[in-house]
């Protein structure tokens, strides 16, 4: 059971032959992006959160197929051109919210959503827990990664 | 990698409904975030799939020309929440759709299949049946539609005969025009959980008494039900205090929890009677804001 997908992965096209049973996570690991982990498998830590047409999902519980037609990003494509990083990755050392760092690239993409989605608007930090309400931290550091949001949605984007 | 054995992909309603019937054990695709979980830990049942995650007719939220809101039974979560015709129209059910999980898995999941999985805990169950929705199908023999309170039959249990598809949420507009509405989830954690309790409410005010009456509630029993005997006690009256300790009286009739590691059934009861009064008082008063 294959198909073809074509889709665009961090703004590069690919047309891959996948097994339908694999998650897009195991599409992408497949493909060498194994910045995106895979933590509990069923859709509640968020380590796995890949954008899909700029919406966070967990690329856990999501087939591959059904990414054909749409546009992935994942923690790879955030460095910019220049190999610098993106200004949610910058905010996260800034603020210091990196503890084992297995829970990052999820965080890191729905930072991103977060980030693009509430620019220029008034956000609490009751909206940043909300907004990421999805992604576990077992660090528990919590407290730097709302900081980290937070001081993004501060500054003006690039 | 997921165990599939067998997977096809529909392009269509019609096709999923095509290819359900050649197939008997083959079961809908939707968002996933139910089914792909039950094939991730190998439940029985899950290895045959129709996906219909790409169907786009499913898709849609709309108004139609006689006032029904018709919301798509692909509709996920997220649409349902950033619907400006469902935040006017069944503000109730954009607090059900956030209430569900966290982010990625709302922008997955679909109305049709939290109802259609027939969990007892479906947030989207208690407002679907508060806005006495009707629930349009379509089987071999066509399409037919049938009222959300029939749709539950039991624990994981719904009425879609062989072949049936959800097309869509219907909520005509005499159920929606000059209701107030409010869906309550009772949780452990403000996110990432599944209700202890789930409790909406729908009033209709007439010359300052509560004319219409819903109260439905998810987890309270084997299926989400409505409360006849609360209702009737509440029908008639006027939104006060006395009215609604009627109602936190009434509603034991109306429902039988159990105890789970969630919650004891005392405990669920507790709940149930405390919500039942706050959820319609919060109905009624947003109902007098409503339009007729």
């Amino acid at each position: 059971m294959r198909q073809t997908v074509t889709c665009t992965v961090n703004g590069k096209t690919l047309t891959l032959d996948v097994d339908v049973r694999a998650s897009l996570l195991e599409m992408l690991r497949a493909e060498g992006l194994t910045g995106t982990k895979q933590g509990c498998g069923v859709g509640e830590c968020g380590a796995c959160t890949v954008l899909v047409d700029d919406m966070p999902v967990d690329s856990c519980l999501y087939l591959s197929v059904w990414a054909d037609g749409r546009a992935v990003r994942t923690v790879e494509g955030e460095l910019r051109p220049d190999g610098g990083l993106s200004p949610v990755q910058q905010a996260y050392v800034d603020a210091g919210a990196v503890q084992c760092g297995f829970c990052t690239p999820g965080l890191i993409m729905s930072s991103t959503a977060f980030v693009e989605r509430h620019a220029g608007k008034r956000v609490s930090r009751e909206d940043i827990r909300r907004g990421h309400a999805g992604n576990l931290c077992r660090c528990t550091g919590y407290g730097a990664i709302v900081d980290a949001v937070e001081r993004c949605l501060k500054t003006k984007p690039e | 990698m997921f165990d599939i054995r067998k997977y096809r992909q529909a392009a269509t309603a019609a096709e999923a409904v095509r290819l359900l019937v050649e197939d008997p054990a083959a079961r809908c695709l939707a968002g996933g975030t139910d089914v792909l979980v039950r094939l991730r830990e190998l439940h029985p049942g899950y290895d045959n799939l129709v996906d219909i995650h790409n169907v786009a007719e499913l898709k849609p939220i709309v108004l139609l020309p006689d006032g029904t809101l018709r919301i798509g039974a692909g509709a996920t979560f997220t649409d349902i929440m950033e619907s400006p015709v469902v935040r006017e129209c069944a503000p109730l059910l954009v607090e059900a759709a956030a209430s569900v999980a966290g982010p990625q898995i709302r922008n997955v999941g679909t109305i049709g299949g939290n109802l259609c999985n027939g969990a007892v805990s479906a947030d989207t169950a208690a407002p679907v049946l508060a806005l006495n929705a009707r629930l349009r199908l379509l089987g071999p023999g066509g399409e037919r539609c049938l009222p959300a309170a029939e749709f539950h039959t039991g624990p994981g249990k719904v009425a879609l005969h062989p072949g049936e598809v959800l097309l869509s949420v219907d909520i005509p507009k005499d159920d929606r025009q000059g209701w107030g509405g409010q869906y309550v989830k009772y949780a452990m954690r403000e996110a990432m959980d599944i209700a202890t309790i789930g409790c909406a409410a729908a009033v209709r005010l007439r010359d300052g008494r509560m004319e219409d009456v819903r109260l439905a509630f998810a987890v309270a029993a084997p299926t989400p039900v409505r409360c006849p005997a609360a209702e009737a006690a509440a029908r008639g009256r006027s939104p006060d205090e006395a009215a609604f300790l009627a109602v936190r009286k009434a509603v034991v009739e109306d429902v039988k929890p159990r105890t789970s590691w969630r919650a004891t059934a005392e405990f669920r009861l507790h709940i149930i009677r405390t919500l039942a009064g706050r959820v319609l008082a919060e109905a009624a008063r947003r109902a007098e804001g409503a339009r007729a």
